[in-house]
């Protein structure tokens, strides 16, 4: 099954270039939604031995991160009719190269870190990416509802980092995890949609009225 | 059951109250489950509780410490936030309440959690619970600070995931991510995951104290959130953080790691010193101003870490201290608000002569957040600063003397422009009520109270919790 999950792995950091790549805000969302299928697929695919435990996780991760998710961010930009992130704070190619500079820095980080968990040796090197990804989404782009998928990128690189250690962590707060990022990704959707609706506009940018 | 009881009581009353139509039958419920609450720690006080679920949930003095101060805060916010309620109707005014006691229900979790990613799950719920009263006005300023509250806290908080993730990868031996066994085992840790965790979980947890430079949410969410969900956020949400951070250091300390982590707290303590005395001079908004004393507050809390030893013993009484002075300070300049319409410092004078209750008691709270005698603040604080001096920091010492020199300089100059002065603008068309004034009356009671009299089972359960964090009681 190693072979599997690695596929899987590589899939996962596919999709942070996609994510990295795109001008689409609905193809933003479908990156994302992508991720989450594959991180649904994941655990089963690391622990060939089923057990309630990993189905769980995995119906759990594709119910929240591969469909609600990403329909309710479907809808917040179908209300807010906005199509194209347009003023990235660094630009596309710029931040594939970041993005792939990124993914190196992983690699030979995860090399000096002794995780005998680990199941496969891209576990550690695309968690870490993932998150990196995760953060540079968050920093660089401007529409809030790009930020919100930033941040579900970097949860998503938590959680596979989380699967090295799934034997150690009870069911009940892996549940626990998932739905507190749910609830979180769901109040921000809702804050974005207020943004759009006061601004006129998805971009965090225009929030700078508070300050020293 | 008991240790059960502090997260459904809140949590189902939560639910119960949502349910009513009736503003009264919800105010009921609020009060109904704070004072239940109360009633339980006491009884906690009283009788120790035995852990349950496999000591998942169980109550050390760590634990109890930051437990007794959520609760005391909780319930006389509960009751400040029926006068509240009567004279400003927030719209979606059903959730007020249920947000509310979701986040004694979160906070509650974090405390008796021993299970590290338990305690993450409670300590993300806080942050989302009080999202929705932030931006309860529903305005350009207050979506503004919404958004940075939850997109900093959230990435902060996953950060800590990561952290705790390392350190469930760092354990060899003993149950996974219990703090009991944790500790035991700690010195067959491998040393290199450890620190990686230490560091995600210090930056994870330091976002959500507001640890300069992490802090750039706090003043911005505490200046646009109505005042007692500041008073909440400043006095046990920090609290609840620190206790987070708290357990990475008693890891750290039983693995003999304490060369590597106390530098790291000692920097980030006194940059929050540093960064907090630069904003609190000719700081035009009240609210804010606290902010930034929060930001002040929770340096002094690592720097006592930092330094270990005594200071760790100055940092659990500062938890105490802190929780309920902040308390004090944000209920009052609620109630100040409510009369003057604004917390822009330049049109708010007089107000002495415009609130007199709440006047009197932001002066009380000068005195105390500041740390002069005779007040609690001033205690600890000189706890912690006799570690600096006593234990081989002495410029550490000199450096914190002269900066909260400045922040007291800072905050007397504003708060007495508010105090002093000709009223301007309409005259007192509120009256203050009995209702927002009982929560601030004890409060400034309590904080004068921990300054001239620790009883003695109080300074058992101190010296139990500065043990835990590898301090010693001076």
């Amino acid at each position: 099954m190693t072979d599997f999950s690695d596929l899987l792995l590589l899939l996962v950091v596919l999709t942070d270039f996609w994510v990295l790549g795109t001008t689409r805000l609905s193809s933003v969302i479908r990156a994302a939604a992508l991720q989450g299928a594959l991180l649904a697929a994941l655990p089963v695919a690391l622990h060939p031995r089923l057990s309630l435990h990993i189905l769980g996780l995995g119906a759990g991760t594709l119910v929240v991160k591969a469909i609600v998710l990403p329909a309710f961010l479907h809808r917040a930009i179908r209300e807010a009719s906005v199509r194209r992130e347009v003023e990235p704070v660094i630009g596309f190619t710029a931040s594939l190269c970041v993005g792939a500079v990124a993914v190196a820095l992983s690699f030979a980080v995860a090399q000096r870190l002794p995780l005998p968990e680990a199941q496969t040796a891209l576990l550690v090197p695309v968690a870490l990416a993932t998150v990196i990804v995760g953060l540079i989404v968050l920093t660089t782009r401007s529409k809030a509802l790009t930020q919100v998928v930033g941040y579900l990128i970097l949860e998503n690189g938590i959680y596979v980092f989380g699967l090295s250690q799934a034997e150690r962590v009870p069911f009940l707060v892996e549940l626990g995890v998932l739905l507190d990022v749910f609830v979180g990704v769901f109040i921000m959707g809702i804050v974005v949609f207020h943004i759009n609706r006061e601004f006129d506009s998805l971009s965090s940018a225009r929030l700078t009225e508070l300050k020293d | 059951m008991r240790l059960l009881g502090l997260l459904l009581v809140p949590l189902g009353a939560a639910a119960a109250a949502y349910a009513h139509r009736s503003a009264r039958l919800r105010n009921a419920w609020l009060l109904a489950a704070a004072a239940a609450h109360v009633a339980i720690v006491a009884s906690l006080w009283v009788t120790p509780s035995r852990p349950v679920f496999g000591d998942w949930l169980a109550l050390d003095a760590l634990g109890l410490v930051v437990l007794s101060v959520v609760t005391v805060l909780f319930a006389l916010v509960a009751i400040y936030a029926i006068g509240y309620l009567r004279t400003e109707s927030p719209r979606g005014g059903r959730a007020f309440v249920s947000c509310l006691l979701g986040f004694l229900g979160s906070t509650s979790l974090v405390a008796v959690s021993h299970h590290l990613a338990l305690l993450w799950v409670g300590m993300e719920a806080t942050t989302l619970a009080l999202a929705p009263l932030v931006y309860h006005r529903h305005d350009r300023r207050s979506l503004e600070a919404v958004w940075k509250y939850l997109v900093l806290s959230s990435v902060g908080i996953a950060l800590a995931l990561f952290g705790t993730f390392f350190l469930a990868a760092a354990q060899v031996k003993g149950r996974p991510l219990l703090i009991e066994d944790l500790v035991l085992t700690a010195k067959s840790m491998q040393p290199g995951l450890l620190r990686a965790a230490f560091v995600f979980l210090l930056v994870g947890f330091g976002t959500k104290m507001g640890l300069a430079p992490l802090h750039a949410w706090k003043p911005d969410t505490y200046g646009e959130a109505p005042s007692l969900v500041a008073a909440l956020m400043a006095g046990a949400l920090t609290s609840c953080a620190f206790l987070g951070l708290a357990r990475v250091v008693q890891v750290m300390s039983a693995a003999g790691q304490a060369a590597f982590m106390q530098p790291v707290l000692l920097a980030f303590g006194v940059f929050s010193l540093v960064v907090a005395a630069a904003f609190m001079i000719g700081q035009t908004d009240l609210k804010r101003l606290l902010a930034y004393s929060s930001v002040e507050h929770m340096g002094l809390l690592v720097l006592g870490l930092g330094l270990g030893g005594s200071g760790a013993y100055g940092t659990v009484l500062h938890v105490l201290n802190n929780g309920v002075t902040k308390g004090l300070m944000f209920l009052t300049v609620g109630n100040i608000v409510l009369v003057t319409g604004t917390s822009h410092v330049p049109s708010m004078r007089g107000v002495l002569r415009r609130a007199p209750g709440s006047g009197v008691l932001l002066l009380a709270g000068l005195f105390a957040v500041t740390g002069s005698p005779p007040f609690g603040p001033f205690v600890s604080e000189f706890t912690i600063l006799g570690a600096a001096i006593g234990q081989g920091h002495p410029w550490i010492g000199v450096i914190t003397v002269v900066l909260l020199a400045v922040i007291f300089v800072g905050m007397a100059r504003t708060i007495l422009q508010v105090l002093y002065g000709e009223p301007v603008g309409p005259g007192a068309d509120q009256r203050e009520g009995w209702l927002r004034l009982a929560g601030p009356v004890v409060l400034a009671l309590l904080v004068l109270l921990l300054g001239v009299y620790l009883p003695a089972p109080l300074r058992e359960v101190l010296a139990r919790a500065t043990v835990s964090l590898g301090g010693a009681v001076p």
